[in-house]
């Protein structure tokens, strides 16, 4: 199965794309490195390279050697970017206090999202991170990449930029971490002509979205988790790029209940894949997993001595809803009682696998903190069909966004909005009836918001007629 | 078209909407995946985990895929980036993939190149001694750590990001190269509320955390800020408008009304909270996204706070290897933490933990009731005790 790309895809050769020759990026020696120091003194940044785990200052380190034996005109921002970055850092330690000063507003044209204004309020002493602005850049979905384009990219931001970043931001973005204002428009000029790359999202609008790795590595994937990403995003990229939006918007991809990508927790719209047949069973594959031929969970135990595996301590004890038993040695499941949990399929990955009539749970409103505490996404559309071109997803996000576009306050994300006026209603508004599944439990008080429609008669009375049957 | 080493490339700024091409969203996946990927894609059968940090996929078609999982910082130089493209394009056709934990995973599809790759990555070190490429992070073990910018690029911070991070992976770096306890750990680290990244549902979540109400920049705010946006952002309504002696607009804040959670400075500059004896580290536990066996569940604040202790935090490491510690020997095989908590009950954790348990951890804010616990049920611990001897119950 081989997908098409909205657009034709040009086809990226780093040796065609290069800015620097070989010469130029193996420009110093490890013993050049090892007595490297970085023009600020740095002592608790440096203490920070001891230790086994990757040091990032022994990383951007680096960076900061290859960029002064760089020439001066093969760097369009100064060459001390990522020694100031870290003499700033050093600074930081010792106040207990960020320099970065509060906004700044810049983008590129057309574009209110996917630019990040930064500049240091100590720009005297660090002039070359004076400004430090990130550019967010679209991730392909799940993340894999070829070496052409990862060298492509490098070359782009360490010539236009400070040659840091992260791989990846929070929300799933490649982030280019550190430019000035001049070399903004240079650089998405770049990405779009030459390497057909957007940036991503930052601001009120449609965060860029994110997915697992899905179909591509996972035997779990219950639905197409990077064409859904990718068509969906390239669908709503005016929602992406102009903040038209109270406040943010994500969507994330999980293939199954697993949960990879942390739908539940963090999109305002939530995609997990599940199943309505049963869970398909190899009864040889279970003998093999009983009599010990095959480690369990996939041998995610094997460091520990956990004792023989033990079907019933292991897997049917711990069924959430005890619909599994063992019959004449073979396993059994009542899978009209089973809410697909996953982790009987988690430890015998050889013997269970998800049904095949696959689609995905819909659930919305998740959050941080900011600002009424952490929210968990709201079970809303139990199980949805999901093909390309995902006509019916479309649809209830235009629903959503319609009411959440109209009644949110600034900066009021989606589920604080239900909160404040109230499931019924979202339910209302996105045409769907309410079901059992949305709730824990129901409610312990009685204080329903009956309507004036729900009562025969009305609301409309008069004192008089009341009086009439009551003396005051 | 190569990439243009003009100072402004192609850009024209006289004429800046000149041939703008927008809205063209990310490059299409496919493109990117190995051509076992594209062969096996929806075919795969069933995974293996062979050794810490290295798994194995099978697919119908019988081809299968080995990769291998090396903990990565997510804050990288393009010089490590091209070290990584190396590697790739040594072992793996010119492949690589990032997980959504800051992993970097390398595909092979034979046992010889998967041996040769791993030798090839545990031998890379910095200079300065630490691994490159530490393999690990699968199963059941620790694995990397997800995390915001911090002091290296944020504006709201209460600690840093990446330097907490390296200081408490190299504490616990036999667990992700281990696979020794109950369950994953998922620990993530945010430097401020905002949550950038999102660490309110993990196994232990690190989280900075300013003490200080705001102090007002009286001089510009009015210039700077839009004053009703500044008291509408605070949610427990402690900012009222006020006046300068000299007459000017400001605002005033209810210090004992604040929560500390740096709205009003995320809306307005003018009221910076950041202090280097107020600012600190919560410490949270016990949450997770995943659906098996129980419901995700948000983390709990176990620690209210220890200092920013630069820059190895030994508070936050002793703390975390606490709960790791306790969780490692006492919870059942599959349990999260967050699961252990709640079977051993909430009392028993901070016994177990060797946390103390103080007034902090109590709820309330809105919604506390319903952290209440409204039962007879309940086990002794020391905490408990001291609480009857108080009450003039024991001797």
């Amino acid at each position: 199965m081989a997908f098409e790309p909205r657009e034709p895809q040009k086809e990226l050769k780093y040796d065609e794309l290069r800015i620097y020759s070989d010469d130029e990026l193996n420009n110093y020696t490890e013993e050049e490195l090892k007595n490297f120091k970085v023009k600020h003194n740095i002592p608790d940044v440096e203490e920070l390279e001891k230790g086994p785990w990757p040091s990032f200052v022994a990383d951007a380190k680096r960076e900061a050697l290859h960029r002064r034996k760089l020439s001066e005109d093969r760097m369009m921002i100064e060459r001390d970017v990522v020694e100031d970055l870290l003499g700033q850092l050093q600074v930081s330690f010792d106040d207990g206090e960020t320099h970065w000063k509060h906004g700044g507003i810049v983008g590129v044209f057309g574009y209110g999202g996917g630019v990040i204004g930064r500049y240091s309020d100590l720009p005297k002493k660090f002039p070359s991170i004076a400004h430090f602005h990130t550019l967010r850049v679209n991730q392909p979905a799940s993340k894999f990449y070829s070496t052409d384009y990862l060298r492509s990219i490098c070359d782009l931001w360490e010539f236009r930029g400070s040659g840091l970043l992260n791989m990846h931001g929070s929300t799933g973005d490649i982030i280019f971490l550190g430019t000035f204002t001049e070399q903004l428009e240079p650089v998405f000029y770049e990405l779009t002509h030459v390497l057909q790359q957007d940036l991503g999202g930052s601001g009120s609008n449609l965060r860029t979205p994110s997915c697992c790795v899905g179909r591509a590595r996972c035997e779990w994937a219950c639905y197409d988790t990077q064409d859904m990403c990718y068509e969906l995003t390239h669908y709503y990229q005016d929602e992406l790029h102009r903040p038209a939006f109270p406040y943010k918007f994500k969507f994330k991809f999980d293939g199954c209940p697993n949960c990879c990508v942390a739908s539940i927790a963090r999109a305002d719209m939530s995609f997990i894949g599940t199943w309505r047949d049963n869970i398909r069973i190899d009864q040889k594959a279970v003998k093999a997993y009983i009599g010990g031929e095959i480690k369990p969970n996939g041998g995610a135990h094997t460091g520990k001595d956990w004792g023989k595996f033990d079907i019933q301590k292991e897997v049917i004890d711990l069924c959430p809803t005890q619909c599994m038993w063992m019959e004449d040695g073979k396993l059994m499941i009542d899978d009209k009682e089973c809410t697909r949990c996953m982790h009987c399929i988690n430890v015998m990955p050889q013997a269970l696998r998800p049904g095949k009539d696959t689609g995905v749970t819909i659930l919305f409103g998740a959050k941080a903190p900011i600002l009424e505490g952490a929210q968990m996404a709201l079970l809303t559309v139990p199980f949805m069909k999901v093909e390309h071109p995902y006509d019916n997803v479309k649809e209830l996000i235009d629903k959503v966004w319609d009411w959440w576009m109209e009644e949110g306050k600034n900066r009021e994300r989606l589920g604080e909005l239900i909160q404040r006026y109230g499931v019924p209603k979202f339910l209302d508004v996105i045409g769907l009836p309410p079901m059992p599944q949305m709730v824990k439990e129901p409610r312990s008080n009685p204080y329903i918001f009956w309507k004036e429609e729900d009562v025969p008669g009305g609301w409309k009375r008069t004192i008089e007629d009341y009086r009439k049957r009551h003396a005051r | 078209m190569a990439l243009s080493q003009e100072r402004l490339g192609r850009y024209n700024p006289e004429k800046p909407m000149e041939n703008r091409i927008t809205d063209l969203g990310p490059r299409h996946f496919w493109q990117y995946f190995p051509p076992v990927i594209q062969k096996n894609y929806g075919k795969w059968l069933y995974h293996e985990i062979l050794e810490p940090g290295v798994l194995v996929h099978v697919s119908e078609t019988g081809d299968k895929v080995f990769t291998v999982r090396c903990g990565g910082c997510r804050f990288m130089s393009v010089e490590h980036v091209r070290e990584i493209c190396e590697i790739a394009d040594k072992y793996c056709d010119g492949y690589v993939r990032f997980t959504t934990r800051n992993n970097i995973e390398f595909m092979v599809t034979s046992t010889d190149k998967l041996e040769a790759l791993k030798k090839d990555l545990i031998s890379r070190k910095h200079v300065s001694g630490s691994y490159k490429f530490p393999i690990g992070g699968t199963g059941a073990g620790l694995t990397n750590i997800v995390h915001t910018q911090g002091y290296l690029h944020c504006h709201t911070p209460a600690t840093d990001a990446s330097s907490m991070v390296k200081a408490v992976m190299d504490e616990l770096f036999d667990y992700f190269q281990g696979m020794t306890l109950p369950a994953q750990v998922r620990i993530s680290m945010a430097c401020c509320l905002n949550m950038c990244g999102a660490v309110h549902c993990s196994d232990i979540a690190l989280l900075g955390y300013h003490r200080k109400p705001p102090v007002i920049d009286h001089e510009v705010i009015d210039k700077v800020c839009e004053i009703p946006l500044v008291i509408a952002a605070c949610p427990t309504g402690a900012i009222s408008p006020a006046k300068t002696e000299d007459g000017q607009k400001t605002v005033k804040i209810k210090e004992e009304r604040c929560m500390f959670c740096g709205n009003c400075y995320t809306m307005c500059m003018a009221v910076p909270l950041s202090d280097k004896e107020g600012d600190g580290v919560t410490i949270m536990a016990g949450g997770k996204v995943s659906n098996r066996m129980s419901q995700p569940k948000f983390s709990k604040v176990v620690v209210p706070w220890v200092p920013n202790n630069f820059p190895r935090y030994p508070e936050v490491c002793e703390s975390v290897k606490k709960i790791l510690e306790a969780y490692a020997k006492d919870a059942n095989k599959y349990e999260r933490i967050g699961d252990w908590a709640e079977r051993i009950g909430w009392e028993k954790f901070f016994e177990k933990c060797d946390l103390p348990f103080t007034e902090h951890l109590i709820d309330d804010y809105r919604l506390a009731y319903d952290t209440y616990r409204t039962s007879s049920q309940f086990k002794y611990t020391d905490a408990a005790w001291e609480v009857s001897k108080a009450a003039g119950g024991i001797d």
